[in-house]
């Protein structure tokens, strides 16, 4: 190895190893995502492409259970925009910190934006500028996972007869507990956090079964920002 | 369902995810927002991720379920106590998913 690949490489180390916490939780929820979709009637080549042009695990559980119950296309692109568009705000949240990053990296690393590896670059934002390469293979490692735990799953999909006794359909539920917990470091997220899932839980009741997701982040966040500059004051 | 119209929703589905995750990043990286909208867009991971999580514990089958057969809620307490004791992703999940599981074969609830 020549003086010119070492950096490379030791930089995408360090994102291969960065994104094993991402890793450890991806395998199992996408293999439960490939068990439901292949006991949900599609197609093991669908499943699959879904983990490769998606790329985001709660919008491919919600059209699985979609797709079961015969909704149509465009309900189901539509609940697909809905759910994801709070990516819209993590991307504008990171984008500040990518300056200097080529165009073609910057669509590349935002293709594979999701919750948990927003997680991680926004715990690191302030050297991202620098660890381009780093942080675009963090991301593909935690693609990479979440296409060979889609796959286990499919391969399992026929072997296993119904995911509730393995507590499969518990996975989103979990990581996002693993993911919230690390996103609450101090009193104004805490208060952030109980104010929109309380929102969400009563537009849900209210009959909300998409909207409520991004109406209860806007609100929610709205209202944690009001608490932390009166606390300010 | 047919197989070739789950193809074209896939596709459809990729290009509204993608435009929102893209979009943010093309036209505002390296700009300096204004502070405010900056910490607003701090809040916005844990509101969303709550927003996310809490309907799906509290509310079960269409039912707000606070009661002793909501395994979800149960099983929810104790992984945030993993979470915040041992701060790793993986030890949640599976605690979670482990919990859930052996409540069900316990006939503990649902």
């Amino acid at each position: 190895m020549d003086e010119t690949t070492k950096p490379v490489v030791a930089a995408l180390a360090k994102g291969v190893r960065r994104a094993m916490p991402i890793v450890l939780g991806y395998v199992p929820i996408g293999f439960a995502y490939g068990v439901l979709a292949g006991k949900s009637g599609i197609s093991d080549a669908n499943t699959l492409l879904m983990s490769l042009i998606v790329f985001a695990g709660s919008s491919q559980f919600i059209a699985v259970g979609l797709f079961a119950s015969g909704t149509g296309p465009a309900a189901v692109i539509l609940t697909t925009f809905v759910v994801n568009l709070r990516h819209m705000l993590m991307a504008a949240s990171l984008a500040p910190f990518l300056s200097g990053w080529k165009k073609r990296h910057l669509a590349w690393f935002s293709y594979e934006l999701t919750d948990e590896t927003f997680a991680l670059h926004s715990a690191s934002a302030a050297t991202l500028s620098e660890c381009r390469l780093e942080a675009l293979s963090l991301n593909m490692t935690a693609q990479a996972s979440w296409v060979a735990g889609t796959l286990l799953g499919i391969v399992a999909s026929g072997l296993i007869g119904d995911v509730k006794p393995l507590g499969l359909d518990y996975a989103l539920a979990a990581m996002f507990i693993g993911l919230l917990v690390g996103q609450c470091e101090n009193r104004v997220r805490v208060i952030t956090a109980i104010l929109s899932g309380g929102i969400a839980t009563l537009l849900y009741l209210a009959g909300w079964h998409q909207f409520h997701i991004i109406v209860a982040t806007v609100a929610g966040a709205t209202l944690g920002l009001m608490v932390e500059q009166w606390i300010k004051r | 369902m047919d197989q070739t119209l789950i193809f074209w929703t896939i596709a459809g589905m990729a290009v509204v995810t993608y435009l929102p995750r893209l979009l943010p990043t093309l036209f505002l990286s390296g700009r300096t927002l204004r502070p405010i909208i900056v910490a607003w867009l701090r809040l916005v991971p844990p509101a969303v991720l709550a927003a996310m999580l809490v309907p799906s514990l509290l509310v079960r089958e269409e039912q707000f379920n606070l009661g002793h057969d909501n395994l979800f809620l149960w099983a929810a307490l104790f992984a945030f106590a993993v979470a915040w004791k041992w701060k790793s992703l993986s030890a949640t999940v599976m605690v979670g998913m482990g919990l859930v599981a052996l409540g069900r074969y316990l006939g503990w609830g649902m």
